[in-house]
C-alpha cells in the first residue's frame, strides 16, 4: 500500500562511483528498518497466538482428561438409539450417530433448496412490484418488505408455529381439499407411486430438456447468421411438458396415487409435510424475500436510464426491453447480493432447533451431542458444514464477479 | 391584425386532481386497473378485520383473562406483564436502575443524531468509553450500596438492548484491527485476519452460542467460570467483529488512494496516517454500515433464547405458556414484533438518511 | 487491542496457575452456594411470581447450604436447560447440580461428575388426552410422542417402541415445557416424560383433568444431585445433607420440633443427628450443628416431599417408592454414626 519513495529514491552520491571508501553510513536502527520491523511484529504476533492456540487445546485436553470425557470420532459409528420425526434416508433408532448427521444435513439441504425457491420468487416478484407504476402495488410492496425485514426472524418462526399451525383442527377434523389433509399434524398429501411403464416417462424428459438445449444452440447460431428468430423458449417449454405427458398418456397412466387414509391416531400413506417444516419454510421464504426485494430493486435502478431510453428509441417493446436490456444488465449487481442472501438463509434455517425441526443443528449439534457429551467434535463438525458451503459460495460469487466483469475500456 | 398568445388552457380535468392522480397511478390502463382492484380487494378484506381485532374489539383494562370478553386482542395479557417484558425478573424496586441506563443511552443517541448539536465528538466517545462502565455498575451493582443484581435476572427488553449494545461496541475495536490487518502487507497479519474473518462469517450464529455456552468452560483453566451471559456476550462479540470489520473495510476502501499516498508524502508514518487522515474520514462512511449491522445483531439477540436466556422473545415465550393466560400468543408476538419494528425501523430510516447526506464527499468511486 | 487481549490471556494463565481450590472453601468464601436448577418444573424447582424458587430439587440446595454456611436461604439459583447442565457443573459455574437427572452409567462414568444420592425414585410414563380412550401404551401404534431432547426419557422411549415393535413419530423439543405445550395444543397424540414432572407440566395445561398417564412405567429414574468428580469432601457434604433429611424423617425429627428435641430427647440417634454426639461435624469440615440446621430451616425429607409434591401440593403425587423404607418405599438413608 504504502509506495515507499524515500526508499527507491536515487543514491546519496548521484551515482558516480566513489574513490575512495565513504565512511559507512549510519544503518537505522533495526526496529526504524520498515521490513525488518513487520518480520518482529509478525514473528510475535505468530508467537501470541501459537500461544494462546497452545493454552486453549491444554487446557481442554486437562479438563478433558480430568472429567473423563472421552474424545475423537468413534462415537459416530456407535448406535444412536433415539428417532428422528423426519428423515429423507431410511433411519430407524439402530442407525449410527454417523447417520444423525446425514440425515440433520440432509433436511437442512431440503429447507434451504426450498426456502431459496420460494424466497427468490416472492423476493423477485416484490423488488419489480416495487417499482410498479402503479401507486398501491408499490406501496404495497414498500410495506411488506418494511415489515418484515425488520422483525426478527425467530420471532417470524414462532408466530407461524405456534399462533397460526397449531390452530389448526386435529387429524378427526382436518380440513380436506384436492385428496389432500391439513392439520396440526402437518400436510398430508397422496403420495405418487410410479408403476411399470413410469421409466419411460422419465427418460421422454431428460430427452427432451437435451433436446431443448441442441435447439437453443441452434437458433442462437441460425440467428447470428440470418438474423432470424425462433421461439426458443415457447418450443422448450412445450418439448419438456408435452413429450413427458404424450408418453405418460400412451403408456396407459404408469402412475398411482397412495391416498392417506386417517386410521387410528394419524393418517397412514401419502406424503406428511410436518408442520415444523411448513413454519421454518414460510418464515424463511417471507423473511428473506424482503430482502431479495431489494436486492432486486437496487438492481434494477442500477441500470442506467439511458439503456431503456435507448431500447426506447430503438422501437422496442416495454416485454423486450425488460427480458433483453434491464434484466441481464441488473443481473450483474444482483447476484452477488444475492448469493449472500441464500447463504445467510441456508445459516438462518439453523433456527430450526427452536421449534424441533430436525435439522443439522437441531438433530446432530442438539441430541446427538447430548447424548454423546462430545461438544468439541460435533460442534466441529456442525461449523465446518457451513463453514464449507460458505466457502463454495464465495469462490461461485468470485468466479461469476470474473466472468460477468464489464470489460471497458 | 394583432398576434396576442393566448393564455394556456387547463389540462382537462381528467387528468389533474385525484381523479387525475387515481388514473395515473392507478387506473392506468387495463392491466394496472385489474391489479389495483385485486391487490385492494386483498387489502381492505385482511386490514378491516386485523385493525378491528387489534384496536376496536380488544380489551385493554383488567387483571385477568376474564376481562377478554369482546372477541379481539386481550391486550391485558400484555399490560399485566409489561414489566417482564421489559426488565425480565430484575427485582421491581431497582426497576430504575435499567431506566436511567436506558435513558442515558437514548439521550446521548439522540444528542448524536440530531445535526445541530455541538460535540458530538466528545459524546460519541463518552457513549463507547464511558457509558459501558456506568452501565454496567448501574446494572450489575455490588458498588455505591447498590444490592447486586445477578445476571441470570436480567432479562426482557433491558437484556435484547445489553447484548445489542454490548456486541457493537465491544466488536467496534477488534473490527478495527481486523479490517486494518486484513489491509495489510504483512502475509501473516493478513492471513490470520482473513481466516479469522471469514470463519465467523461462514458459520450460523446460533453454533457460535452453542459453542460459547457448552465449548468455552472447556477452554479455560478449571475453576475459571464465567456466567452464562458474559459467555455469549464472548460468543456473540467475536462473531459481530467479523462482520464490523468488513464494514470497516469498506470504508476504509471508499478513501480514495490519493489520501493515502498524501500522507505518505507528508512522512506520515503507518500509524499517524491512519489516525489523523484515514479513520476520520472513513468512519463518517462507515456510519451507515455500522448501523445496519447493529439491526442485524439487534435482530438477531433473539436467539438467546435458544441458550437460555431470557431475552424479550423468551419472555413472550414464557408468558405464552402461563395456564391463566393460554391462547394469547399472538398477541405477545405482535407486541414483541412491534418493539423490534420500532426500533430496526427507525434506526434504518436513519441509516438511509445519513446515506444519502454523505453521498456528496467521496462519492465519485468507479 | 490485540496486545491487550495477549496480556489478558497472558494474565489468565498465570492466575491459574494455583491448582483449583475446593469447592467448599469456594462456597464459604463466596458465602453462597450456586445450585443448578431446571428453568421451571413445578414441584421440582420453580421460581414464584416473586422470584423465590421452590421445589423438592431446590430443598436439597437449600439443605446443603444449611449445613455448610448455616443459612438455607444462601444460594444462587441457576436455571439451566439439559443440554448444557453438565457443562455448567464440571465447569464450576454451579456447585450443585440438582435438577431431576437421572443417575446413569454412562453420566456417572463419562462426564466427570458424581451422583450424590437419589432423592426422588421416578420411572418414564406417558401422558394421553382421555378422550382417545386408550389403555395401553401398546395402543400408541402410529402415534406422534412429544419429547424433551437431551434426556433419558427420548431413549428409553425408543428402545421401548423398538422391543415392542411400535411404529412412533417423535418431536422432539429442547424443554419440557415445549413438550408439554406442543402435546396440550394437539401437535401430538401422547406426550412422554418422567412421570414426576408429568405431573407438575399436567398442572399448567389447558384442562389437567382431561389428561391422563397410560398404566406402563417404562423405565427406572432415579433422579438425584450431582456433584463434580474429584472432591470428596464436597461429594460428602452433599450425600449426607440429604442422608440427614432422610434420617430426620426416620426419627421423627421436623423442623418444628427439632428445638424440642434437641433439648429433650435422649435417644442417642436423635443427639447423634444433632451433633450433640458421635461423629458431629468432624470429617466434613461442617460445624458440630450442621445437620440441626437442616432439619430446623429446611425439614426433614418427608416435608420436603408433601410440601413440594405430595398430597397437598397441586401435584398431590403419593410417597409411592419414595416412602421410608420401613415404610414400604425405598428411600434408605445409612446410619449416621
Amino acid at each position: 500500500m504504502s509506495s515507499d519513495i524515500l526508499q527507491s529514491g536515487v543514491k546519496p552520491d548521484g551515482g558516480s562511483t566513489p574513490q575512495s571508501k565513504a565512511p559507512p553510513v549510519n544503518k537505522p536502527k533495526f526496529w526504524n528498518d520498515p521490513k525488518k520491523r513487520s518480520l518482529l511484529f509478525q514473528v510475535l504476533l505468530l508467537a501470541a497466538l501459537g500461544f494462546v492456540f497452545y493454552t486453549i487445546i491444554q487446557n481442554t485436553l486437562t479438563n478433558l482428561e480430568q472429567r473423563g470425557m472421552t474424545t475423537g470420532f468413534d462415537f459416530l459409528s456407535r448406535e444412536a438409539g433415539f428417532g428422528i420425526a423426519m428423515s429423507l434416508i431410511d433411519y430407524t433408532e439402530a442407525s449410527s450417530y454417523g447417520m444423525t448427521f446425514i440425515v440433520g444435513l440432509l433436511n437442512t439441504i431440503l429447507i434451504a433448496v426450498m426456502g431459496i425457491f420460494a424466497a427468490t420468487i416472492l423476493g423477485f416478484i416484490l423488488g419489480v412490484a416495487r417499482l410498479s407504476d402503479n401507486w398501491l402495488i408499490a406501496k404495497f410492496s414498500a410495506l411488506y418488505i418494511e415489515i418484515f425485514r425488520n422483525i426478527p426472524l425467530l420471532l417470524q418462526i414462532f408466530f407461524w408455529y405456534y399462533a397460526v399451525l397449531r390452530t389448526l383442527p386435529t387429524p378427526r377434523q382436518s380440513l380436506e381439499f384436492f385428496g389432500s389433509f391439513i392439520n396440526n399434524r402437518g400436510l398430508i398429501m397422496p403420495a405418487p407411486v410410479p408403476e411399470d411403464g413410469f421409466g419411460l416417462v422419465t427418460i421422454g424428459f431428460f430427452a427432451a430438456i437435451v433436446a431443448s438445449w441442441f435447439i437453443a444452440r441452434w437458433s442462437r447460431k441460425r440467428q447470428e447468421l440470418t438474423g432470424q428468430q425462433f421461439p426458443v423458449f415457447l418450443t422448450s417449454i412445450g418439448l419438456i411438458v408435452g413429450v413427458p405427458l404424450l408418453l405418460f398418456l400412451f403408456s396407459g397412466l404408469p402412475l398411482g396415487l397412495d391416498h392417506p387414509e386417517l386410521k387410528g391416531f394419524n393418517f397412514k400413506g401419502g406424503i406428511t409435510v410436518i408442520p415444523e417444516l411448513i413454519a421454518l419454510w414460510l418464515a424463511l421464504s417471507i423473511y428473506t424475500a424482503s430482502f431479495i426485494a431489494e436486492t432486486v430493486r437496487a438492481g434494477i435502478l442500477a441500470v442506467s436510464h439511458g439503456q431503456t431510453e435507448a431500447a426506447t428509441a430503438l422501437g422496442m417493446s416495454k416485454a423486450k426491453t425488460l427480458r433483453l436490456i434491464v434484466v441481464p444488465q441488473a443481473m450483474r449487481v444482483v447476484i452477488p447480493p444475492l448469493t449472500s442472501q441464500y447463504l445467510n438463509l441456508t445459516k438462518n434455517s439453523s433456527l430450526a432447533t427452536a421449534i424441533g425441526y430436525p435439522d443439522l443443528v437441531n438433530v446432530f449439534a442438539g441430541t446427538t451431542l447430548n447424548q454423546t457429551g462430545q461438544a468439541i467434535e460435533v460442534i466441529a463438525m456442525t461449523m465446518a458444514v457451513y463453514l464449507t458451503l460458505s466457502l463454495l459460495t464465495s469462490f461461485f460469487m468470485n468466479w461469476y464477479n470474473a466472468r460477468i466483469q464489464l470489460t471497458e475500456r | 391584425m394583432k398576434y396576442e398568445i393566448q393564455p394556456t388552457l387547463p389540462p382537462p380535468s381528467s387528468m389533474i386532481g385525484v381523479v387525475g392522480w387515481l388514473r395515473k397511478n392507478l387506473f392506468d390502463g387495463p392491466y394496472n386497473s385489474v391489479a389495483t382492484i385485486v391487490v385492494g380487494y386483498f387489502l381492505i378484506s385482511f386490514l378491516v378485520p386485523t385493525i378491528q381485532w387489534i384496536f376496536i374489539d380488544s380489551d385493554w383494562i383488567g387483571t385477568s383473562r376474564d376481562a377478554c370478553t369482546s372477541g379481539g386482542a386481550c391486550w391485558v395479557f400484555i399490560a399485566n406483564r409489561l414489566d417482564q417484558f421489559l426488565y425480565g425478573f430484575y427485582p421491581e424496586a431497582e426497576h430504575w436502575r435499567p431506566q436511567l441506563a436506558f435513558i442515558i443511552l437514548i439521550g446521548s443517541i439522540i444528542w448524536l443524531v440530531l445535526p445541530q448539536t455541538p460535540k458530538k465528538g466528545l459524546v460519541a466517545t463518552l457513549l463507547l468509553v464511558v457509558y459501558p462502565v456506568i452501565a454496567y455498575f448501574l446494572l450489575y451493582g455490588d458498588l455505591f450500596g447498590l444490592p447486586q443484581v445477578e445476571t441470570h435476572l436480567w432479562g426482557g427488553l433491558t437484556l435484547t438492548l445489553v447484548l445489542a449494545v454490548v456486541g457493537i461496541v465491544a466488536s467496534l475495536p477488534l473490527g478495527i484491527v481486523l479490517a486494518l490487518g486484513r489491509q495489510s502487507d504483512m502475509p501473516i497479519v493478513k492471513s490470520v485476519c482473513v481466516t479469522f474473518i471469514e470463519i465467523w462469517r461462514g458459520v450460523p450464529l446460533i453454533t457460535v452460542l452453542f459453542m460459547a455456552s457448552v465449548m468455552l468452560p472447556l477452554f479455560f483453566p478449571e475453576g475459571m467460570s464465567f456466567d452464562k451471559l458474559l459467555r455469549a456476550l464472548i460468543g456473540i462479540t467475536l462473531f459481530q467483529s467479523a462482520y464490523m470489520a468488513e464494514v470497516i473495510r469498506g470504508g476504509l476502501q471508499a478513501i480514495p488512494k490519493g489520501q493515502y499516498e498524501a500522507a505518505d508524502a507528508l512522512g506520515l508514518g503507518y500509524w499517524q496516517k491512519m489516525i489523523l487522515i484515514i479513520m476520520p474520514q472513513a468512519l463518517k462512511l462507515m456510519i451507515p454500515g455500522i448501523v445496519n449491522t447493529f439491526i442485524a445483531l439487534f435482530k438477531d439477540t433473539s436467539l438467546v433464547l435458544i441458550i437460555g436466556l431470557f431475552d424479550v422473545l423468551a419472555i413472550g415465550q414464557a408468558a405464552n405458556q402461563d395456564p391463566d393466560w393460554i391462547g394469547y400468543s399472538t398477541e405477545s408476538y405482535l407486541f414483541i414484533a412491534l418493539l423490534f419494528w420500532v426500533f430496526c425501523f427507525s434506526m434504518s430510516r436513519y441509516s438511509q438518511h445519513l446515506e444519502k447526506k454523505l453521498h456528496t464527499g467521496h462519492g465519485n468511486r468507479a | 487491542m490485540k496486545k491487550t487481549l495477549i496480556s489478558a490471556a497472558v494474565l489468565m494463565v498465570a492466575m491459574t496457575g494455583t491448582a483449583m481450590a475446593g469447592t467448599l472453601e469456594t462456597v464459604k468464601e463466596r458465602d453462597a452456594l450456586q445450585c443448578g436448577v431446571t428453568s421451571g418444573v413445578p414441584g421440582f424447582s420453580v421460581p414464584d411470581d416473586k422470584g423465590n424458587w421452590k421445589g423438592l430439587d431446590v430443598d436439597v440446595c437449600r439443605s446443603v447450604a444449611a449445613a455448610v454456611l448455616g443459612d438455607a436461604t444462601k444460594v444462587k439459583f441457576i436455571p439451566l436447560n439439559a443440554k448444557e447442565r453438565f457443562t455448567a457443573l464440571v465447569s464450576g459455574e454451579v456447585d450443585v447440580l440438582s435438577r431431576v437427572t437421572t443417575w446413569t452409567q454412562t453420566r456417572d462414568t463419562q462426564l466427570g461428575i458424581n451422583f450424590a444420592g437419589v432423592n426422588y425414585y421416578d420411572g418414564q410414563g406417558f401422558l394421553v388426552k382421555k378422550e382417545l380412550g386408550l389403555t395401553s401404551v401398546k395402543d400408541l401404534d402410529g402415534a406422534t410422542v412429544c419429547v424433551q431432547s437431551g434426556t433419558t426419557t427420548e431413549l428409553n422411549m425408543a428402545d421401548y417402541f423398538r422391543t415392542h415393535g411400535i411404529s412412533y413419530t417423535p418431536v422432539v423439543f429442547d424443554t419440557n415445557d415445549q413438550a408439554a405445550q406442543a402435546f396440550d395444543s394437539g401437535r401430538c397424540d401422547s406426550f412422554t416424560t418422567d412421570l414426576s414432572q408429568a405431573a407438575g407440566l399436567r398442572t399448567r395445561m389447558q384442562d389437567p383433568s382431561a389428561v391422563g398417564a397410560l398404566p406402563e412405567v417404562i423405565s427406572k429414574e432415579p433422579l438425584g444431585p450431582v456433584v463434580r468428580q474429584g472432591d470428596d469432601t464436597w461429594f460428602n457434604i452433599v450425600k449426607w445433607s440429604f442422608n440427614a433429611m432422610l434420617n430426620a424423617e426416620e426419627l421423627g425429627l421436623t423442623s418444628a420440633n427439632v428445638d424440642k428435641m434437641k433439648a429433650e430427647s435422649s435417644d442417642p440417634n436423635v443427639k447423634r443427628l444433632l451433633g450433640l454426639d458421635g461423629p458431629k461435624g468432624k470429617g466434613l469440615d461442617l460445624a458440630d450443628d450442621w445437620a440441626y440446621q437442616i432439619v430446623k430451616q429446611v425439614g426433614n425429607y418427608g416435608e420436603a416431599y408433601e410440601r413440594n409434591v405430595g398430597k397437598d401440593s397441586p401435584l398431590g403425587l403419593d410417597r409411592g417408592l419414595n416412602a421410608l423404607w420401613n415404610q414400604g418405599g425405598l428411600q434408605y438413608a445409612p446410619p449416621m454414626r
